[in-house]
């Protein structure tokens, strides 16, 4: 029960801090069309988010709800892959960290649904149609950005650059994801997830990345500079008036 | 996954004659989709079950999408209905299997095209090796030459269209 809670608060941090960062979009987007995209995949991610926390704190039997576990918690506490919480960049960055966050998430649901536990069968065998729609926007923009202006070719490239880095984490299996039998090990598919992700940035005449440097430690609880603040906008509202509802 | 809300049982007579599943089925599938209310939960297939669990009523009710913000609504105006029923229940929310657009009604579908949104047509837009590019037929003057504007719509189940002959945009309720 405590690995199983722990596996699916990965998963439910993981799509709750996409969703929060996806959400800054909204207003702010390159043009109308887009804002309501980007809304709607973060609507999706958040959806996914609620079902997750919600079993998290279940399975955990503390009593602790999906909105305790979104907003009292610090930053210590998340579980989240340092990918999802970095700040958005440009609109090429926020694309290509998409193309490697959905594509990641679309394999991991479609194992995670055939999966022994009937609540994440439920919650992935969802998601995974969902997530289909994200890498496909995702794909679409990667291949216009890229294969388009010498301008837009550079910031689709330097966004990829920029997110690289942070990709080797997703598939990084620990103790908790070979010991828990319903868990998915990551690394399983990380072969697929890089075909994948490499046909379509070539198709865009962009350059997959090498560096090798790669960051880590969000499993662990370890973050970078930027989820601290990503976190104090996400929760400052509940932790003034707890309790409160409107 | 499930959820549980029940509705408040003092307040609930006994009845000679206690509905049955199927005229529960039927009333509670009258409650409309506040997002696209020409469309009731039994026409977009949200409506999963009635069943009797001892003397309580559970209806059964899914998501269109995971973050769908409908569900609420909804499953309050299922509870309302019960209430005005007298009957004893409750509302669960299920994820799996998940929702298809394939189980969207005939009816359903001849509504929204009169309302304005093409339906879904059964072939899926994403989710293979590559995305195809579909024809829809655009619900106000039924001319095929439409273009895509944007995968995703006013709602997370929908997406944005024009039509190249009389120029106006339109929904579409687009298959997942």
């Amino acid at each position: 029960m405590k690995d199983l809670s722990a596996y699916t608060l990965r998963l439910g941090d993981d799509a709750l801090i996409a969703a929060q960062r996806t959400a800054e979009w909204i207003a702010a987007a390159p043009q109308l069309e887009e804002d309501v995209a980007l809304g709607n995949i973060g609507l999706d991610q958040l959806g996914q988010a609620r079902s997750l926390l919600q079993y998290a704190g279940e399975l955990e039997g503390e009593g602790r709800s999906e909105d305790d576990l979104a907003y009292f918690r610090d930053e210590r506490e998340f579980r989240n892959v340092q990918l999802v919480e970095l700040p958005n960049g440009d609109f090429a960055t926020t694309i290509a960290r998409l193309l490697f966050f959905a594509t990641y998430q679309h394999l991991l649901y479609e194992e995670l649904r055939g999966c022994a536990d009937e609540t994440l069968a439920g919650v992935a065998g969802k998601a995974v149609k969902e997530v289909a729609y994200h890498v496909d926007h995702a794909t679409q923009w990667v291949l216009r950005l890229g294969d388009g202006t010498d301008e837009s070719h550079g910031r689709m490239q330097a966004g990829l650059d920029a997110m690289w880095p942070y990709t080797a984490e997703l598939f990084a299996g620990d103790e908790l994801v070979r010991r828990l039998p319903v868990a998915v090990d990551p690394s399983t598919f990380e072969e697929e997830w890089l075909r994948r992700v490499t046909q379509v940035i070539e198709e865009s005449t962009c350059t997959v990345p090498t560096s090798s440097y790669q960051h880590s430690g969000g499993r662990d609880g370890r973050h970078s500079e930027h989820l601290g603040y990503l976190l104090a906008e996400l929760q400052h509202i509940a932790r003034s008036h707890p309790g409160a509802s409107w | 996954m499930v959820t549980r809300h029940s509705v408040a049982s003092e307040e609930v007579r006994v009845l000679p004659h206690e509905p049955s599943d199927a005229s529960i089925w039927d009333a509670v599938g009258e409650v409309a989709d506040p997002e696209v209310p020409v469309l009731t939960i039994a026409d977009l297939g949200v409506l999963r079950g009635v069943r009797h669990e001892g003397d309580e009523v559970v209806v059964t009710i899914t998501p269109t999408y995971s973050g769908c913000p409908a569900m609420d609504l909804i499953r309050h105006e299922v509870e309302l209905t019960l209430r005005s029923l007298h009957v004893d229940g409750r509302v669960e929310t299920v994820l799996s299997p998940a929702w298809t657009t394939d189980w969207m009604s005939e009816a359903g579908k001849a509504k929204l095209t009169e309302y304005g949104i093409a339906p879904p047509t059964g072939t899926r837009a994403v989710g293979g090796p590559v995305s195809v590019s579909l024809t829809i037929r655009c619900p106000l003057c039924g001319s095929p030459d439409t273009a895509e504007l944007s995968r995703f719509g006013s709602t997370s189940c929908k997406s944005l269209w024009r039509c190249n002959s009389c120029r106006e945009p339109f929904d579409h309720f687009k298959d997942l």
